[in-house]
């Protein structure tokens, strides 16, 4: 069967109710774009949300969707894709719902490795609830909340991921929707847990908190594009690079070191250290910040595991039957 | 020097017959009581005998030895009748140390036997145990009928030669207790045999001790001096047909296993670990040949919320918890609740608040599971009254759910899920068909889908599974229209929406049974029961109505939300109303809130199941 669908056939007859200027929008608008293009029929698509201005995004997409409860939505989706591993599962989340309430959850899918595509709207703050600091906000933020400034040191979202043996870890912008798109297929082409940190911009209660990614002049001084097999070399003029030294990732001039030294961007290491040392040479959306894909390994998945399981064992028992369970512990005649 | 022999004495004098006997074992939790107390059961199971066990165990896995925060008993009662209950005092105590001795001589019944293992009875032990002078030598059991046997030097004795050497021979003490307790009640001592045999396959050495230690007590039986005369309960005249014993943590298991195969879905079980209800993860996890998952989850909202998720895949979903675990499913029950999928949680009641007492018996959980719940948000709520009824039960749970398109919460307890009775295997083929089929084609105009479009009977949305072609939607905690399931904010929506799903459920009760009174002799009273009471409250009434001819009827409620519909006029017939309850009368305030009838409760929440006695005696308070 081809599959020939436009966007549109991912839009619904609900109008999104985010507020005018949400980079919830282009986020929308990218994901209809990939499900349009991604080669799985729309009825075998599923996504699964917590709660938050991000979790809103199922009802916006015309496929089958849950908009679950807060923190919940990866072990809701493990249920779904280890009974339905048929299914493509995708989890939309924030940074609040997947990092503070929910945050044993994701982290419990993503070492499984459960075969589920988690999309993380990280905007830096709780909006829904209008503008109180979240997990991942920076350390003194002022909110309604933290009114002479938040004492939480925040999660690195990629770190979290990365430690905890992620198969799959991508970070991509709002504000450029072919990459989007593009970490989107990287993900559903990965066999196994997926997490990709989307970075959003909230224009009501944080705006511009990406503005050293998304700023006409800034953005090309600090976005780099990791390409697996390619030296990591970034800035307005390629002028700068990533290097490796005694384990820890550190940015330097091209001029300043040898050719041979630039570190050559490898997804596949099975050792997750690189691209944790990686995940540190940015603290926040400030400055330098790398974009694309820190790793993508192969591991079994949780899913084919389970199902495999229970093949096996009616393999090897033949089919369960009740007259034989219900005698199974020995049995005597009145 | 042994007094071992290779084979097992011959009897000589025929013994005396009893009609019921109540035996505990009693000692520490490494002693192996939980063990010998299930040997003794099944082989009086497979003699024929009625019978009903209750165990009882510390939380701790090893409490310090000697210690009486670290016993471990098992009490089970066998007759040659139908009986009910486990039995209230018991007439024969196996203490295997001071400790034991001292936390159950007090329930041993006047003139009972007492088996001692004199070796446990040195000086640092019954300090540990709080006893100033030895009561085995100080006049403590005068009046008890006491038989002491050094069971640490016997099984020393008996093991010798086994292969098993050191520190591990002394495992085998509790089959040699077991063995002189076989001798003195004749129980056949095949069943033990094969059983070790089965067990210790691979390690023939333990099977050996093991068999020479049970050896060793019947024929210590034989040889004492202290024993006169051995016992025996005939088999009891059971309705005829093939019976296994079961423990109602099995019997849920196998329940859910049935429903999955007569509703035609895989079943998937997503739980975290929680006494007691971890059985039944443990049975399902055996048995995946049923298309059954088993999923150990990160924690009870996990294992509620996986649940949610296999269920909206198409798969009859199901937790398993103890109270602490309900507490985190509630939110979870209400996105169940709201998104109107199958569900069911088996909540196995244990002593609360709090971590309470996790391996105690409570049935406080009643209200929680009526209203524990955030908005209005109702459902069905049925208990299992025996461990065997967990079967039938739990069944009947997945077929409301399945039906009804509905969470439903089975209420089980400690007493039983641990504990176990015979089963009249019932006929599987005769178990209906509860398959509900998925909705494959739009149901609105437009090729539309409306997925709360609801059965004018039933009041259930249909079950639209991701895969479906054209009935791609969504659902989700926010209020939807009643129709396309859009979000919806109209407050004459939600009201609506409000009222469907609490008729819904309501209106459940009329596809179950009514409730049936037993009322022979039309009594002024009547002893209104749920759960695990029932067999104490049966017991209670039988006797009373046997010994001492007293009028009185009884029923019992398995479907508590919604309640039988002739429950109402039941209730008004009577002049009084007993509610006999282990909690501080929960069922008694949802009956008077219903029925505006003044119900008459008796509570007991010290964590141990009623006595036969203590039902008997209000009775007879209400009758004066």
């Amino acid at each position: 069967m081809t599959l020939d669908y436009k966007r549109a056939d991912f839009q619904t007859d609900q109008e999104p109710r985010w507020c005018p200027g949400c980079g919830d929008y282009t986020i929308l608008s990218s994901a209809q774009k990939h499900f349009a293009q991604m080669g799985v029929a729309r009825e075998n698509i599923v996504l699964i949300s917590g709660i938050g201005c991000a979790s809103r995004f199922p009802y916006y997409v015309n496929t089958y969707g849950m908009h679950s409860i807060h923190g919940r939505a990866p072990a809701i989706a493990t249920g779904l894709s280890v009974s339905r591993p048929d299914l493509s599962v995708w989890v939309i989340t924030g940074d609040g719902d997947a990092m503070a309430i929910g945050g044993n959850h994701l982290i419990h899918a993503l070492r499984r490795n459960v075969n589920l595509k988690i999309l993380m709207f990280n905007n830096q703050i709780y909006g829904l609830t209008k503008g109180q600091y979240s997990p991942t906000s920076e350390p003194g933020k002022r909110t309604k909340s933290s009114p002479e400034g938040s004492l939480d040191f925040p999660f690195n979202p990629i770190s979290l991921a990365l430690g905890v043996e992620a198969s799959f870890v991508a970070r991509t912008l709002d504000s450029d929707p072919k990459h989007t798109e593009r970490i989107l297929q990287r993900a559903y082409d990965h066999n196994g847990s997926a997490f990709v940190e989307i970075y959003q911009n909230c224009n009501v209660f944080n705006d511009k908190a990406f503005i050293e990614l998304t700023g006409k002049t800034e953005r090309r001084a600090n976005r780099i594009y990791m390409e697996h097999g390619e030296p990591m070399i970034f800035g307005a003029e390629n002028e700068n690079c990533v290097v490796i030294e005694n384990g820890q990732a550190k940015f330097t001039r091209v001029a300043d070191v040898d050719q041979r030294e630039v570190y050559v961007h490898d997804e596949a290491n099975p050792d997750p250290s690189v691209a944790f040392a990686l995940s540190r040479l940015n603290k926040g959306p400030n400055g330098p910040t790398p974009l694309g894909v820190y790793r993508d390994v192969d591991r079994d998945t949780y899913d084919e595991s389970f199902i495999q399981q229970v093949a096996d064992v009616t393999e090897k028992k033949g089919p369960g039957d009740l007259q034989t369970l219900v005698r199974s512990l020995g049995t005597w005649t009145a | 020097m042994t007094e071992t022999t290779s084979t097992f004495a011959e009897r000589s004098d025929e013994p005396e017959v009893l009609d019921r006997l109540t035996i505990r074992f009693a000692g520490d939790s490494g002693d192996g009581m939980q063990l010998a107390g299930n040997r003794f059961t099944d082989a009086s199971a497979l003699f024929g005998n009625d019978l009903a066990t209750f165990p009882s165990f510390p939380a701790e896995i090893r409490a310090p030895a000697g210690t009486i925060a670290g016993v471990s008993s098992f009490q089970v009662q066998i007759a040659d009748f139908d009986i009910h209950t486990a039995g209230d005092d018991p007439d024969v105590l196996v203490a295997m140390n001071p400790a034991a001795m001292m936390a159950h001589l007090k329930d041993l019944r006047p003139a009972g036997t007492i088996i001692v293992n004199t070796d446990a009875f040195d000086e640092r032990n019954l300090k540990k145990a709080g006893y100033v002078t030895n009561p085995v030598e100080d006049g403590t059991l005068d009046g008890y009928k006491v038989i002491t046997i050094p069971m640490e030097r016997l099984t020393k004795d008996a093991v010798k030669g086994s292969g098993v050497t050191g520190r591990a021979v002394l495992r085998s003490k509790n089959l040699l207790a077991l063995g002189l307790v076989a001798w003195l009640y004749n129980r056949p001592v095949e069943p033990t045999i094969e059983w070790l045999e089965g067990k210790f396959a691979k390690l023939p050495e333990v099977l050996e001790a093991n068999r020479r230690a049970f050896m060793g007590g019947y024929n210590f039986g034989h040889n004492t001096e202290q024993i006169a005369l051995t016992f025996n309960v005939e088999p009891a005249e059971l309705p005829p047909g093939e019976y296994t014993n079961i423990s109602g943590n099995i019997a849920t298991a196998w329940g859910l296993i049935a429903a999955a195969q007569k509703a035609g879905l895989p079943l998937f079980y997503g739980s975290y670990p929680i006494t007691p209800a971890t059985d039944i993860l443990h049975e399902l996890a055996r048995h995946k040949n049923f298309n059954v998952r088993t999923f150990q989850a990160e924690d009870e909202i996990a294992g509620i919320a996986s649940a949610i998720g296999a269920a909206f895949g198409g798969s009859l979903g199901i937790t398993g918890t103890s109270g602490p675990g309900l507490a985190l499913k509630s939110e979870g029950l209400s996105l169940a609740n709201m998104i109107e999928l199958p569900l069911v949680v088996v909540d196995v009641q244990r002593g609360g608040p709090s971590t309470g007492l996790p391996t105690k018996v409570e049935q406080s959980d009643l209200l929680f599971a009526f209203y524990g719940r955030h908005g209005e948000s109702p459902l069905p709520i049925l208990a299992p009254s025996s461990p065997s009824d967990a079967f039938e039960t739990a069944f009947e749970a997945c077929r409301i759910a399945l039906k009804y398109m509905t969470p439903v919460i089975l209420l089980s307890d400690n007493t039983i899920a641990n504990g176990s009775e015979p089963w009249l295997l019932p006929d599987l083929d005769a178990l209906p068909d509860i398959s509900q089929p998925f909705v494959t084609a739009p149901n609105g105009e437009d090729d539309k889908y409306l997925p709360y479009k609801r059965d004018p009977e039933t009041f259930a949305r249909s079950w639209a599974v991701p895969g479906t072609a054209g009935l791609e939607h969504r659902v989700g905690g926010l209020e939807k229209d009643s129709i396309t399931g859009n979000v919806s904010y109209v407050p004459e929506n939600h009201q609506a929406m409000t009222d469907v799903r609490a008729w819904k459920v309501a209106n459940i009760c009329h596809d179950i049974p009514e409730i049936e009174v037993d009322d022979p002799d039309g009594a002024d009273l009547l002893i209104l029961g749920w759960g695990s009471t029932k067999t104490t409250i049966t017991a209670a009434v039988n006797r009373m109505r046997r010994t001492e001819g007293v009028i009185v009827a009884k029923a019992h409620i398995r479907h508590l939300n919604p309640f039988p519909k002739n429950l109402g006029s039941v209730l008004a017939q009577y002049d009084k109303v007993l509610v006999p309850e282990m909690n501080s009368g929960q069922l008694k305030h949802l009956l008077r809130a219903e029925f505006l009838r003044p119900i008459h409760g008796l509570s007991k929440v010290s964590s141990e199941p009623f006595k036969v006695r203590e039902i008997e005696d209000k009775i007879r308070e209400l009758l004066k």
